[in-house]
């Protein structure tokens, strides 16, 4: 058996903190804050429309291999309002298997051998495999709480802040490529223009190129916006941009995403996806399609979904903080996106994160995801004492969950 | 109108279309494109090159479908990555007694973005840089790309008409065990076959894959055996699976697809299953790509698993039914072939019909072709003149044994009635001018 050994690209790559949470936190009487899926329902008119283009003959079979025609066109038109320019459909933009493809594509397809990868913590987990699988090296940069000015209570995501110096100095002959995340998960991130306008010096400065995944693009909360680091002056040129129809129209059971670039680029993405999965499914990008028409017509008003859940997330946000903060707990409030970090000031157990969140799960049924996951080996001392909170759930969810930690901290009064 | 993309896996460009199709290879990417395209637009061909049927999936997993998008909204969120619990158990029931296998539904089998996505897995988990890959011609385009993108290295052996023998069906090209064995190296680390083939139809016998099973177990090879068609057998033919053969289920990792099970190529659900050893290694590629699959679908093929197994090997299975209907359309599509003097190979299995062309005479003067294989030149031709698109067989070869099989094209008959007579009138038209 030992001529059945693996290739080299997976080695080291088999772990996964999914894979063990999601375990753990499958077990029914588990109130799970844990993976980053809603438990509220999508939009009715988007399960109506698959279930209307399931119903046509053609809508079964095979689409166009880099984006279902109607699909891309509609993103061309929805983007092309966005961005402020005009985007082909055909050349400009690649249909994945959700934005985790696009990941995949845009790394595959420009990141070689011993090309430097730099990816700012706390990241997505899965961005390190993929550089990695690669054969880039991934060169990592914390994100760094700033100490608080004085008389401000709340800690946001906000107050944490990549060092300029700290960030120049990870450039260097080598860097093919930036990997930023805006709303950034888990810290919830909005990066600002002027942080992106760094970045993105540094980008032209060392004709580095950016991915930059915007999943949450559309989770922004009162008071901040997001900003596309591809509309900065020279960067479209070098920027792929990760959407995700999961995170935008809360259906991230259907994995479709899509990459966004110029034409030199996105040839290579679309050159990985012909040799990789060649197309996705076409009756799901048929309704994704028919979503986003519907919303472009709405877009800037208060019934254009985009606008809409960002109010009904905002409003879990906050109710969120609310019971982790009575239950003694710091929270990080998120400008964007799905997740809620916590400051476990937690005397009881001073366990590392990973334990701590087991413990959670088996002792107190309430499943989160340890923050470490999302850093390199020399950031978890900065990060142990964080863990991770979804609060695109029902208030259902969120009511049991304050449960918990009302009885919770009752214990540790009484104990 | 057929969108026409350009692809470079190697030394050569290929030209596929919206199904994959190979339309042309070139060394330079531009000449064909704007022709054939033109072509399509133009002429309005008659469409039997795109492999994919004309018709809609069986009603009873349209309705699955149907039912899961109105089912709870766990319908509409991320499932169990490496495949949908009712899929994977469906899948492991229903294979298990095919097998004879006791087949874990959690080890042993991962749920992919069509068999495409499964032979990618198999092929990046497990071919590294250097690796020789045995690929048997003709074979599917994808298998040579995907080598060449984990670092490995095709070597090719064709199957070959046997000689002095009328070439009737599918089962008169065979391997030549001592070619097959001459081509094995101490690098050799997989040999990829597929059964039905395509293009040919090919479905392989219990001797001919014991022959392929013996190699794999005295050079302790692996086998990545493409078996989406394994319901699309005719005239009695017999699907064998491989991996059922006595020291192959460790080593074999074999490929199906949801798409060409139920009719529904466009929901891209695939699997691959074969002993946990080896599917680990592509679960770590999966978990690093895509990650999941689409939640709605696989609980739709799952509650078709579920009926199929209860229904199987009698009348109301649509695993009797489909290939009842499909040889029905093969004995149509053939019939018209011959009364304009062409020369089908009757496929035992799958899609596709491969016919002769070396018999029919015609004026291939178009002087932009001139340089081009036989058949790339004919199947333009016949777009051209005939309204009538297919697809050149010499594409499923590699270019050192292109040139040999340039007498030959390929057409797929999962259409419409109404589509195959339409060609039927092209073709009858043909030959009463001649």
């Amino acid at each position: 058996m030992s001529r059945h050994t693996h290739a080299k690209r997976i080695e080291g790559l088999d772990k996964n903190v999914w894979v063990a949470f999601t375990a753990l936190a499958a077990d029914p009487s588990v109130v799970n804050l844990g993976q980053g899926f809603p438990d509220i329902p999508p939009p009715s008119y988007v399960k109506e429309a698959l279930a209307k283009a399931a119903s046509v003959d053609r809508m079964n079979q095979y689409t166009r291999g880099f984006g279902h025609p109607s699909l891309v066109k509609a993103l061309s038109q929805v983007y092309g309002k966005v961005y402020g320019r005009q985007i082909d459909p055909l050349k400009e933009i690649l249909v994945t298997v959700g934005g985790y493809g696009s990941l995949f594509s845009a790394i595959q397809a420009l990141v070689e051998e011993g090309d430097e990868v730099i990816i700012i913590e706390p990241f997505f987990d899965c961005y390190v495999p993929m550089v990695r699988m690669a054969g880039g090296k991934p060169v990592l940069i914390p994100l760094r709480l700033v100490s608080m000015k004085s008389g401000k209570k709340t800690i946001t995501s906000a107050d944490w802040f990549l060092d300029p110096d700290e960030l120049a100095g990870k450039f260097n002959s080598k860097t093919k490529a930036i990997i930023i995340n805006t709303p950034n998960n888990p810290i919830g991130k909005v990066f600002t223009k002027d942080e992106l306008q760094m970045i993105a010096d540094l980008c032209i400065k060392h004709d580095t190129l950016c991915f930059s995944d915007e999943v949450y693009e559309w989770l922004v909360y009162r008071g901040h916006q997001h900003v596309k680091i591809a509309t900065l002056p020279g960067m479209w040129d070098r920027t792929v941009t990760i959407g995700s129809a999961g995170k935008t129209f809360s259906v991230t059971g259907w994995k479709l995403g899509w990459s966004i670039g110029p034409e030199h680029l996105m040839k290579h993405l679309q050159t990985v996806m012909q040799n990789s999965l060649y197309t996705c499914p076409t009756p799901l990008q048929e309704a994704v399609a028919q979503g986003l028409l519907l919303n472009y017509e709405l877009m800037d008003q208060p019934e254009c979904y985009f606008t809409s859940l960002a109010d009904e997330l905002e409003g879990k946000r906050d109710r969120l903080a609310a019971i982790v903060e009575e239950a003694g707990m710091t929270p990080v409030i998120p400008e964007g996106g799905y997740f809620m970090l916590d400051l476990s000031h937690m005397d009881e157990d001073e366990a590392y994160d990973y334990k701590f969140v087991k413990w959670m799960i088996k002792e107190k049924k309430l499943a989160a995801i340890p923050v470490t996951a999302f850093v390199g080996e020399e950031s978890t001392k900065d990060f142990e004492k964080y863990i991770r909170l979804c609060f695109i759930k029902q208030d259902g969810t969120l009511d049991a969950a304050r449960s918990i930690l009302k009885s919770w901290t009752k214990d540790m009064q009484m104990g | 109108v057929n969108e026409l993309k350009w692809n470079k896996p190697s030394d050569c460009f290929i030209l596929t279309d919206t199904s994959r199709n190979i339309i042309a290879l070139s060394d330079s990417p531009h000449t064909h494109r704007v022709e054939f395209t033109q072509l399509a637009a133009d002429y309005k061909a008659v469409n039997l090159g795109q492999g994919f049927p004309d018709f809609s999936p069986p009603q009873f997993v349209q309705e699955a479908f149907c039912k899961a998008i109105s089912g709870g909204p766990q319908m509409h969120q991320y499932t169990r990555a490496f495949g949908h619990p009712p899929l994977v158990k469906s899948l492991a029931k229903f294979f298990s007694r095919i097998v004879g296998q006791d087949i874990d539904p959690l080890e042993d089998i991962l749920v992919t973005v069509g068999a495409y996505q499964a032979l990618f897995c198999a092929f990046q988990g497990l071919i590294d840089e250097g690796d020789e890959v045995i690929i048997i011609e003709p074979f599917f385009d994808c298998y040579q790309p995907m080598v060449v993108m984990a670092g490995g290295k095709a070597v090719y052996v064709p199957l070959r008409p046997v000689k002095g023998s009328a070439i009737l069906s599918s089962g008169d090209w065979v391997l030549s065990a001592d070619e097959l064995a001459s081509k094995i190296t101490p690098r050799t680390k997989a040999i990829v076959i597929n059964t039905p083939n395509n293009p040919l139809g090919k479905v392989y016998k219990t001797e001919e894959l014991q022959m392929i099973a013996d190699l794999c177990i005295k050079h302790n090879l692996l086998c990545f055996s493409d078996e989406v068609y394994e319901w699309l057998t005719y005239d009695g033919a017999k699907h064998i699976k491989i991996a059922s053969l006595p020291g192959m289920w460790e080593r074999t990792v074999t490929v199906g697809s949801a798409g060409k099970t139920f009719s529904a190529t466009g929901w891209k659900v695939g699997w691959a299953i074969g002993s946990g050893n080896i599917i680990k290694y592509m679960k770590t590629i999966h978990q690093n790509s895509v990650y999941h699959c689409a939640t709605a679908a696989q609980e739709a093929v799952a509650h078709g698993f579920e009926r199929e197994y209860q229904l199987f090997g009698t009348p109301e299975s649509y695993f009797q039914q489909l290939p009842a209907m499909l040889h029905h359309k093969r004995k149509k599509l053939a019939l018209c072939l011959e009364s304009v003097g062409l020369q089908p190979i009757m496929p035992e299995g799958g899609y596709f019909m491969v016919t002769d062309i070396s018999s029919v005479k015609v004026d291939l003067n178009d002087p932009n072709t001139k340089d081009e294989l036989y058949d790339f030149r004919f199947v333009k031709w016949l777009v051209k003149e005939k309204g009538l698109a297919t697809i050149p067989v010499s594409a499923f070869y590699s270019p050192e044994h292109s040139k040999e099989f340039d007498k030959y094209i390929r057409f797929c008959f999962v259409k419409e009635d109404s589509t195959l007579d339409a060609a039927e009138a092209i073709l009858r038209k043909w030959s009463q001018k001649e």
